[in-house]
């Protein structure tokens, strides 16, 4: 009953919209999961941005499963002959979708405003497609922070959050005793893959991360410094509450805040959270690289991958694209959405200790090579490939399969995938 | 009078031919798509790069199909086995002549119209340990009371069970009870009058001559062990860990989120196999039983 009333609304606001959208000389569809309070804020800036510009904008937004219906929705539509102007997506899938043709070319907009002057090497590796500009870049996330709660770290002595694996492991026994979570965190695959991301890239380092990561080399993924990776995992296991199964990531972010557990290892979404609750990041909570992977700077960036369009629409999608990319337009959507800019050229004045912190970090890793892919948000692998790795990190994590074990299974299982 | 028969003859083929033909693009077309799919190497979408039967030794290598297959025998002999026993159970009970009957079949019936996935929502809550059975029984006063299957690897797939068996036992009572009330009164009438007990009646009379009913509900319960999917994404979303995935979540996620459509293809006909298995030596013995008759 509800999700016919439901669909019965959407279909007469759509309708609605379309009627709208007709007075106007252009249009573009825009196909996105930013459904939650803060994200549609965030969209609602490009909207306007676009209308003052004379192009009407047609939502398409697929709420549910971090994107997972939006990507089946548009493979319905382009399945369908019917793609949108621009679709949401991560840097792997920007990549994937370009492989199967169909993607537009941006590279007159892109010239005019520089891109290859302002975005940061590894995101220009997904947004290009050859020498073709395929998708605009709007964010650089950082998925792997800790979020400390500096009251329950003073509690155990503890003046800041620790920046070693032995010092968290110090940190973790004396909060035990305490009687307090060490590690809030969400069984779920995407966030077991978020801590495993930064446990490679901590205990193994940058070239490591390379190696096992982006390059999925054998000798790598069996290799000693591999079973510490797990051995790692096994350990942080323990430090973790016993209802984490299935626990949403902002829960686990809550529990920081209200002081029930002491930190979490999350991307830096988790400010959305933060500044919801009237908390400053980087005062009330405190954010610092994950143990070890200071200096290195895993990303994962939505893009707005462009379809190829009629003539008559490709002035408003080239519109679409360099809003996305205008300095203006990513400060202002990046101050709501917790991640910094993808334009280098936008200034760090405005952004919070964390965010300023991230956008210091990015130049530095970007003239040390050290900035790469995260594996667990699309950058890492493609799709098939990377459920392969959170297959094998999920299920030791959720089980007692040893460190040799893991290793093997991660080995054949990634070689698999690569069919 | 000779056109008359002939209308008689191809008004029925008429006024089916749509259906028919609906079903046999939608589901058998459909159905020898994904067997094509399935020998190719298909990514996001179907391409007809061909690899023969390479997607087979594959999937069968693959840890997670292994564990979705493990799953699919624990789930479906449990479930078939204890909505069968209860049904039967509540339905002997309920055929006691008992008053307000029609009140308590309709209460026994009603998890039937919900939807797996409301099902599968409010299990999750009751079996949740913070949220649920656990909590309540802890506030009253019992602090170490335990119920955390749903958080436990090797006890999840209970969790689907308990859930599936709610919501699905009804509806074998009601086949069973209708089994009950098309007998043959007399010769239970009969077996009373020489004495039997009537547990006995039930163990040598009744139950054998249910035969037909077992049938159809092992065979109603199978397909929907078979089929199970919303279920478990409501209640566990295939986790902790992959420790309740199931061939459907396997071949939805295989082909829709992580872009391997040969694999789910392959995965999808397995699942097809699996289901032919039980139904054509049941359609077969049910059709040659029914050609004497006509």
């Amino acid at each position: 009953m509800n999700t016919i009333a439901r669909t019965i609304t959407a279909a007469l606001v759509g309708a609605a919209a379309a009627g709208a959208a007709q007075a106007q000389e252009q249009e573009v569809e825009v196909l996105h999961w930013w459904t939650s309070g803060g994200e549609a804020a965030a969209v609602q800036v490009l909207k306007e941005d676009l209308e003052s510009q004379g192009v009407g904008w047609q939502d398409m937004a697929v709420a549910g499963g971090a994107g997972d219906a939006a990507r089946t929705a548009l493979k319905a539509r382009v399945a369908s002959g019917d793609a949108p102007a621009a679709a949401q997506m991560l840097g792997m899938a920007v990549r994937e979708w370009s492989e199967e043709g169909g993607l537009g070319d941006l590279s007159a907009v892109a010239e005019e405003q520089n891109w290859d002057g302002v975005l940061p090497t590894a995101i220009k590796d997904f947004a290009k497609s050859g020498d073709a500009w395929v998708a605009a870049p709007v964010n650089i996330h950082r998925p792997h922070w800790v979020w400390a709660n500096p009251e329950v770290l003073a509690r155990v002595g503890l003046e800041e959050a620790p920046s070693t694996w032995e010092e968290f492991d110090a940190a973790a026994e004396k909060l035990m005793a305490e009687g307090i979570v060490p590690l809030a965190h969400g069984g779920q695959p995407w966030q077991d893959a978020t801590i495993w991301d930064a446990v490679v890239l901590g205990v193994g380092g940058p070239e490591f991360y390379r190696q096992a990561v982006i390059e999925a080399d054998e000798e790598a993924l069996t290799s000693d410094t591999m079973k510490a990776v797990f051995d790692r995992m096994r350990t942080l296991r323990g430090y973790v509450d016993p209802n984490f199964s299935g626990r949403d990531w902002n829960l686990a972010t809550a529990m920081v805040m209200n002081g029930e557990a002491a930190m979490q290892i999350m991307g830096d979404w988790a400010k959305g959270e933060i500044v919801a609750a009237d908390m400053t990041p980087g005062e009330d909570i405190l954010c610092t690289m994950a143990p070890g992977t200071e200096g290195a700077f895993l990303f994962n960036t939505d893009f707005f991958a462009m379809f190829e369009v009629g003539e008559d629409k490709r002035e408003a999608q080239d519109k679409l694209a360099s809003s996305i990319v205008a300095p203006e337009f990513q400060e202002t959507f990046n101050l709501t959405k917790g991640s910094i800019p993808a334009n280098t050229e936008v200034s760090d004045e405005n952004f919070d200790l964390c965010g300023q912190k991230s956008m210091a970090d990015l130049k530095a890793a970007e003239e040390a090579g050290t900035l790469m892919g995260s594996l667990a948000h699309g950058h890492g692998q493609p799709a098939a490939v990377q459920a392969a790795y959170i297959d094998v990190i999920t299920e030791h994590f959720n089980s007692d399969m040893s460190s040799d074990e893991a290793v093997e299974k991660l080995a054949t299982s990634v070689a698999d995938a690569t069919f | 009078m000779r056109s008359s028969a002939r209308l008689r003859r191809a008004v029925p083929l008429a006024v089916l031919s749509p259906s028919l033909l609906v079903i046999a693009v939608g589901v058998y077309g459909f159905i020898a798509f994904t067997i094509v799919v399935s020998f190719t190497r298909s990514k996001m979408f179907p391409s007809w790069d061909w690899v023969g039967l390479g997607q087979y030794p594959r999937l069968f290598r693959n840890s997670r199909w292994e564990t979705a297959v493990d799953n699919m025998l624990v789930f479906g002999s449990l479930y078939i086995l204890a909505s069968t026993v209860l049904g039967l159970a509540m339905a002997i009970l309920l055929d006691q002549k008992i008053r307000a009957e029609g009140v308590l079949r309709t209460i026994y019936l009603y998890p039937l119209a919900l939807s797996f996935i409301v099902t599968g929502v409010v299990w999750q809550w009751l079996l949740n340990p913070g949220l649920g059975i656990q909590k309540m029984v802890r506030s009253w006063g019992w602090e170490s009371f335990e119920l955390r299957w749903i958080t436990d690897p090797d006890l999840a797939i209970y969790c689907i069970v308990l859930a599936g068996v709610w919501q699905v036992a009804g509806f074998s009572m009601a086949m069973f009870l209708s089994g009950l009330r098309g007998m043959n009164q007399e010769v239970i009438s009969a077996a009373r009058i020489d004495g039997a007990p009537m547990w006995r009646i039930y163990q040598r009379v009744v139950i054998p001559a249910l035969r037909p009913v077992f049938l159809t509900a092992f065979v109603v319960q199978a397909h929907l062990a078979i089929k199970s999917y919303d279920l478990v994404v409501a209640l566990t979303q295939g986790g902790p860990g992959l420790a309740t995935e199931l061939p459907s979540t396997f071949m939805y996620s295989t082909t829709f989120t992580r872009n391997d459509m040969g694999q789910g293809a392959a995965s999808a006909v397995m699942m097809l196999l699996a289901v032919a298995a039980v139904m054509v030596p049941y359609l077969y013995s049910e059709l040659r039983s029914e050609r004497p008759a006509s």
